[in-house]
């Protein structure tokens, strides 16, 4: 991922027609979904963007199936169920998801709008910024090797977008779930040789796919060794040669130009850091009445953000969110007035929400 | 009272006081030390990653199933690495020597 980002420096906004809205979220869990509703009810337009390839955030990916017992009103309700209800709610506001992508630049233009560019190259304008990014971004957990970055994206991935590069390849894979056990099984005919390096006998994926695998391997079309990474070996970004330690400790080296690896996902900051925002171990400081940002017009809201009694919890994000949209009207729609109304009996919030 | 004693980073030692019925991992960050356990102890995400030394690994009772799943997902371990968030503190634990594993559990 961060080979994207860096590959953004030299990319030229005006080259590609930007997308515009009063609102762009950074970050689509739980707190940025609630996000779009509040602002929906005071007319305003989102895009939200994400780094995963779906909504849900920490609930999505790292507890869809565990059971949360303190959104006001839902007794028990899972991660995944939340997320579900979180977008039916959302749904008559429309917004525009961008997934798979990170926000990497976010520069205020001389109009008084920002401009949010990610590292797909797309180009947002918004009125107005909340970043409800959580810990950071969820992306790939990269191995601490000595010289991988050399590698990356060269010839060491972590994702397969192009499936002809590992075309009649020797290819190394690195993981032991479903993404390495299918991702073998998907290029195993394609490739010139295949090994799959896991730390033990023991697959979490598919019953299916772990049959398939072991049939392949006792057919002989695909090597299987425990033990885990080593060392890339090779010359400008080439991969030559993997070794891995075994579970016995002995070094074995496998010949190889392309590898991939599935270690999970790993959570990290990433470009927000460099937004020029009061940040303090990660988090960044907010008032408690907009819950805006040492930057007038962006906000923060949910677990990224920091002010005295803060407590991480969906419910205190939930409660930003209204706050902050409050804000964002003023910013994004100077000349009208906002007049506090209930969704039980407003008609304007009715047909806003599609009830009317 | 008891303590258990983990090397940070840069090769500091610090004794830190346990709680009994606490996770190692909740120990650890109540006193400060750049442990992301992002998942907040629920064997999620793998950031709470330590290396327990030899003779301590041995006396702990071993990882459970859910533990070796996340264990998985960690490209580099030791012989002795564990998740600090599946170790319960109690009286035997005094004295548990360990070392944080690299920011995002790596
Ligand atoms: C195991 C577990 C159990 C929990 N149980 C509870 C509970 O019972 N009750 C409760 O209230 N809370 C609970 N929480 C906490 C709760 O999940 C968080 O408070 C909540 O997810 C915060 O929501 P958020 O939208 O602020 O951030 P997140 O859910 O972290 O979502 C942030 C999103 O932003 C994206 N992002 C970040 N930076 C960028 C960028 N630059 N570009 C693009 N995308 C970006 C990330 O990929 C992520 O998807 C639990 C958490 C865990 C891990
Ligand atoms: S804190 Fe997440 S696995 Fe231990």
């Amino acid at each position: 991922m961060s080979g994207d980002v860096v590959s953004i420096e030299n990319y030229t906004p005006q080259m590609k027609h930007s997308k515009e809205c009063d609102v762009a979220i950074v970050g689509a869990g739980p707190v940025g979904l609630f996000a779009v509703f509040q602002a929906g009810l005071l007319g305003l337009k989102c895009i939200l963007v994400d780094a995963l390839d779906r909504p849900g955030g920490q609930c999505a990916e790292l507890y869809p199936e565990k059971p949360i017992y303190d959104i006001p009103a839902y007794p028990v309700i899972s991660g995944q169920e939340l997320t579900d209800k979180l977008l039916e709610q959302i749904k008559p506001f429309d917004p525009e998801f961008l997934y798979s992508q990170q926000v990497a630049k976010l520069v205020k233009r001389t109009d008084g709008r920002f401009e949010l560019t990610t590292s797909q190259g797309a180009v947002i304008r918004a009125h107005t910024v909340f970043i409800a990014a959580g810990a950071g971004s969820f992306v790939p957990r990269k191995p601490k090797i000595a010289d991988i970055e050399a590698f990356e994206e060269t010839s060491f991935f972590y994702a397969v977008r192009n499936r002809e590069i590992f075309v009649d390849r020797n290819l190394v894979v690195f993981g032991g779930g479903d993404s390495a056990l299918d991702w073998t099984l998907d290029l195993l005919p394609d490739v010139n040789s295949i090994t799959l390096v896991h730390r033990r006998d023991k697959f979490r994926a598919s019953p299916a796919s772990v049959e398939a695998v072991r049939k392949a391997v006792a057919e002989d079309r695909l090597q299987l060794v425990f033990g885990q990474l080593d060392g890339l070996h090779g010359k400008s970004g080439n991969l030559e040669k993997i070794t891995v330690k075994t579970n016995e400790g002995r070094l074995e080296a496998i010949k190889a130009d392309r590898a991939l690896a599935f270690f999970g996902l790993n959570i990290e900051l990433g470009p927000i850091a460099k937004w020029g925002l009061n940040l303090d171990s990660k988090l960044i400081a907010v008032d408690t009445e907009k819950f805006e940002t040492s930057t007038p017009g962006i906000f923060a809201i949910g677990d990224i953000n920091w002010y005295p009694g803060k407590l991480k919890l969906i419910l205190s994000g939930f409660h930003e969110c209204a706050l902050a949209a409050q804000a964002a009207f003023k910013i994004a729609r100077p000349d009208e007035k906002l007049v506090f109304r209930y969704t039980t009996s407003s008609s304007d919030l009715h047909e806003k929400l599609g009830v009317a | 009272m008891g303590f258990i004693h983990v090397t940070d980073r840069q090769g500091t030692k610090h004794d830190l006081d346990a709680v009994e019925g606490w996770r190692v991992m909740e120990i650890i960050r109540e006193h400060g030390l750049p442990i992301e356990a992002v998942c907040g102890g629920a064997c999620e995400c793998a950031t709470c990653h330590v290396h327990v030394s030899p003779e301590w690994h041995e006396k702990l009772y071993p990882a459970r199933e859910e533990e070796e799943d996340m264990l998985d997902e960690l490209p580099v371990l030791s012989g002795t690495s564990r998740l600090s968030c599946q170790i319960i503190w109690s009286r035997e634990l005094d004295g548990l020597e360990l070392t944080l594993a690299d920011s995002g559990g790596g």
